[in-house]
């Protein structure tokens, strides 16, 4: 990046954007270079999606933008003005837990829970694209997501169980 | 009176903080933001070895949003002695000091430490200070260290000797089939999915709190409080969650010391987050290379063993693993010895990553037995059980349980191994071929002394608490059922505590003790509450219990019942009030006693693993699967079967990762580690990763710890790589010696 660009106070080049996130609508002024995940975690206090690699490489800062799975780290917020976010924040209705969210729990699909959020917004995502049909289409398309503590046989009981039930919107 | 299922020891209950960790509220280090705080963003080195000559840091400091640029030449001071900077688990040498001076000692080595209002700001301006290093010859390429391997004159605490029996030279030379294989093993690095982060919380009293991605918040206090000289009673570390750690948490990382040095200079709160790319430039997993020779009768009986390893440590600290111990102590063979070395280079130092030591030594032995099977042409199964060695064989002392011979049984019925066709390359399916191959795991069963503390409330809520850390391994958990086995509540009364340096007493989580020693430490503290109970409802009017001794009764859904006279029953809330108390309290410390320490002179205690692999090698193109894991496990007692078996599903594919993508590669010509990210170093992803059976052999130990735990972290991952090694040679007919197998090792 040029510096010379950063040489005026940087609230000068803020500009605001509308999102809705996890049903709630928003105005928020955000500068061109910041990511979804960044303005989620540190402006929002949305620290439920994580941060592995800030590359698009791990899947911890997964989140649904217009119900598709997405990076959220390699998604520059300003680019998203007008957009649908939904978080895991945003994922149970109340106290009642997404279906996801209780097979995860029944099946003990994570160990520290860092990549989970991802995990399960991508579930999310990948139900709603009604591709994966079988253990290892599953297996296949939730290989965006990093868990280092090896929980996938776990997680992959968990979406199939939900996959079978077809209970999820 | 109505009583519940209990769900104590040895249910499946789900994760306690599982709720807290699918709805995104669980808090991980860099997820606090206290008033004010400033972003602190890492400048690395870009040379091995020499020093910095200059650092320009004016266009960062021209950067909107910048407030300072720690350098090693503003720094605040900090303790001079370097003893005053050592962790509880630091190896012998001079521990590395971030910021401290101008020499460079790694590449990556921290340089500087931009803070800004934000995290752009920072990130920015770090790419923007300049610095200037006369570089002098490094070294970074193992095979050249390995010819100047030493043995250091201080060893590291836990380091043991490997004993001699017999004489293996001349048994060697007499034995009618010998092989001799020379095996080597990459760096790996832990990537645990959380990067380091520590989110410092500057209070106006001066107090400081730290949030910081650990294995031992009691140590990361004692570290900060003895390398800035601050009292400890200033400084509470918090560390209830933790985004994977498997070893990289164990000593205080840089992280912490950075965000500690700018906190105290600022007198501002700070938080430092690590890149993934930096989480490359501080501890992982040594190279290894390790030479075995074995000799063996025509029948397969063993004659002699000779197992030698060196590790790679750092320039400036000594890091020592315990390799060639493990196939001495596992094999009957009357002579044996090994020889282990290690080999510095200018790297970071190496230090613990899961099952170290035994990730390596046991999974490389265990490539080695296959091959003298081969060479006795006997099935690998049966030759392990031929040699099986029902003592300790290199210390000659007999194990409290070891049911390995169980674990090999109950993993080839359920692997179906009885079908195996002996010779390599007999079985396939279309275009791949198939293997099976099975190895040995081995971990050491270890106690911890720990401390733990419960409090009764009168309404019947109970909170049990210790400093220890829960790092995916289930703790809260086990604490929590071992609380209801004990007082007779139902989990959802019962709050664990963990993650704190203000609690009782509780060492860094690691080497696997966690479970047998915390859990040990609750249970003591429950009983001690039990007995306070006891004699409080002694004060009920009419004493309903007579004179009922602790033996006598029961605890049952929050009353204290009479065993031979159930209808007599005293609720804990009478209890209480009758004897006029708001709570009970108990602090309570499990040491193992004197007893267990006399057996721990003379017996040997261990955990033991069968491990049967499936592999499908595509024979034109090398692309191997690994299809079928089953891993049967002898861990003593089993506290929740749900997250035992969690942690050797996660050690099973870590060990995936070992046989057959995870290796930090080094160019030695820039002395640096190349593929630092999540793309090139490859974890194994959901496609890698088939089917894995975990089985849990009966092995009743009331010997080996309080609760009869043995402890699960590690034993997964041990022996593993070697069981895919074996049958990717029954697959192919190849035998790869270097791990990973990469698909080029199986090409030419
Ligand atoms: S943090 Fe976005 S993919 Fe890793
Ligand atoms: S649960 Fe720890 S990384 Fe997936």
């Amino acid at each position: 990046m040029d510096t010379a660009t950063l040489d005026t106070p940087a609230d000068t080049y803020a500009i605001t954007i509308g999102l809705t996130i996890n049903g709630q609508q928003r105005r928020l002024p955000v500068e061109p270079w910041t990511t979804l995940l960044d303005l989620l975690r540190e402006q929002e206090g949305l620290t439920g999606t994580k941060k592995g690699c800030d590359h698009g490489q791990c899947g911890a800062c997964t989140v649904l933008i217009d119900g598709k799975r997405v990076n959220s780290c390699l998604t520059l917020a300003v680019s998203r003005d007008g957009a649908d976010v939904r978080t895991v924040e945003g994922l149970a209705e109340g106290d009642r837990l997404h279906p996801l969210q209780q097979a995860f729990i029944d099946h003990d699909a994570f160990q520290c829970g860092y990549c989970t959020p991802g995990q399960l917004c991508s579930a999310v995502g990948l139900l709603a694209e009604g591709k994966a049909k079988s253990r290892d289409e599953v297996r296949e398309m939730m290989s965006g997501n990093i868990c280092r503590c090896g929980a996938y046989t776990n997680i992959t009981d968990a979406v199939l169980e939900v996959l079978g039930e077809g209970s999820v919107k | 009176m109505a009583t519940t299922a209990r769900i104590g020891i040895g249910s499946p209950l789900s994760r306690v903080d599982g709720i807290a960790k699918v709805t995104g509220q669980a808090r991980y280090a860099a997820e606090h933001k206290p008033k004010d705080m400033l972003y602190g963003f890492i400048v690395s080195g870009a040379i091995a070895k020499g020093r910095i000559t200059g650092i320009d840091d004016r266009k960062a400091r021209g950067v909107p949003g910048v407030v300072e640029i720690v350098t090693h030449e503003n720094r605040p001071r900090t303790a001079w002695l370097d003893r005053s900077h050592q962790d509880q688990l630091g190896p012998p040498g001079s521990t590395f000091r971030p910021l401290y001076d101008d020499k460079i000692l790694f590449s990556g080595q921290p340089v500087a430490l931009v803070l800004a209002d934000t995290f752009e700001a920072a990130r920015h301006a770090a790419t923007l200070v300049n610095v200037a290093y006369e570089a002098e010859a490094h070294n970074t390429d193992f095979d050249k260290a390995v010819a100047e391997r030493y043995m250091p004159s201080k060893k590291r605490d836990n380091y043991i000797a490997p004993k001699k029996r017999g004489d293996p030279e001349k048994a060697l030379a007499k034995a009618p089939l010998k092989v001799e294989s020379q095996f080597h093993l990459a760096v790996e690095h832990h990537n645990p999915m959380e990067m380091h982060a520590t989110t410092i919380e500057w209070m106006d009293d001066g107090s400081i709190t730290v949030h910081d991605k650990t294995q031992g918040s009691q140590n990361t206090q004692a570290y900060l409080s003895s390398a800035f000289g601050i009292s400890a009673s200033k400084i509470r570390v918090l560390n209830p969650y933790i985004g994977g750690g498997f070893g990289s948490g164990l000593r205080p990382q840089y992280h912490v010391y950075l965000a500690m040095l700018a906190a105290t200079m600022m007198e501002r709160s700070v938080r430092v987050v690590m890149t993934r790319q930096q989480m490359f430039t501080h501890v992982h997993r040594p190279a290894a290379e390790q030479r075995v020779t074995l000799g063996a009768e025509m029948d397969g009986r063993l004659t002699a063993i000779v197992n030698e390893a060196t590790t790679s440590t750092s320039r400036y600290e000594d890091n020592m693993e315990n390799v060639v111990t493990w196939g001495l102590m596992n094999y009957a063979c009357p002579n044996a010895s090994g020889d282990y070395a290690v080999a510095a280079m200018d790297t970071a130092t190496s230090g613990d990553m899961r099952a170290p030591g035994a990730a390596t030594g046991m999974t490389l032995f265990e490539m080695a037995i296959d091959e003298m099977a081969e060479a006795a042409r006997l099935d690998p199964l049966a030759f392990r059980l031929l040699n099986y060695s029902e003592d300790d064989a290199m210390n000659g002392t007999p194990f409290t349980s070891k049911a390995l011979r169980e674990a090999f049984a109950e993993g080839a019925e359920a692997f179906g191994w009885a079908e195996r066709k002996a010779e390599p390359r007999q079985m396939r399916e279309g275009r791949e071929l198939v293997g099976w191959g099975v190895a040995t795991g081995m971990w050491d069963a270890l106690f911890s002394k720990t401390s733990a503390g419960a409090k009764l409330s009168a309404n019947g809520d109970l909170e049990v608490s210790s400093a220890g850390s829960d790092i995916g391994t289930g703790t809260y958990t086990v604490m929590t059922q071992i609380a209801t086995d004990t007082l007779g509540l139902s989990p959802e009364r019962i709050t664990a505590r963990l993650g704190d340096s203000d609690l009782p007493t509780s060492p860094v989580e690691g080497g696997s003790w966690g479970a047998a020693s915390t859990g040990a430490a609750v249970q003591m503290a429950c009983q001690s509450i039990a007995a306070k109970l006891l004699k409080a409802a002694g004060k009920v009017d009419g004493k309903p219990l007579g004179s009922a001794g602790i033996d006598d009764v029961e605890f049952v859904d929050g009353h204290i019942v009479s065993k031979t006279n159930p209808a007599a029953s005293v609720s804990f809330t009478d209890a209480m009030r009758a004897a006029g108390l708001n709570s009970i309290e108990a602090e309570e410390t499990a040491t193992g006693g004197i007893s267990g320490m006399i057996s721990q002179m003379r017996k040997s205690r261990n955990t033991h693993s069968a491990i049967f692999a499936e592999v499908k090698v595509d024979e034109e193109l090398g692309v191997v699967r690994v299809t079928r894991i089953v891993c049967a496990v002898a861990a003593g007692r089993i506290i929740n079967p749900k997250t035992a078996r969690s942690q050797i599903l996660g050690g099973v594919v870590m060990g995936i990762g070992m046989a057959l993508h995870e290796e930090t590669m080094m160019d030695t010509k820039l002395g640096r580690f190349m593929n630092h990210n999540l793309a090139e170093y490859h974890v194994p992803a959901n496609a890698d990763i088939d089917a894995i059976d975990v089985i849990f052999v009966d092995e009743p130990d009331p010997e080996v710890t309080p609760l009869g735990v043995k402890g699960l972290g590690e034993i997964g991952i041990v022996g593993t790589a070697g069981a895919v090694a074996n049958a990717i040679w029954h697959a192919t007919g190849k035998r790869v010696r270097s791990l990973p197998i990469t698909i080029d090792k199986l090409q030419d």
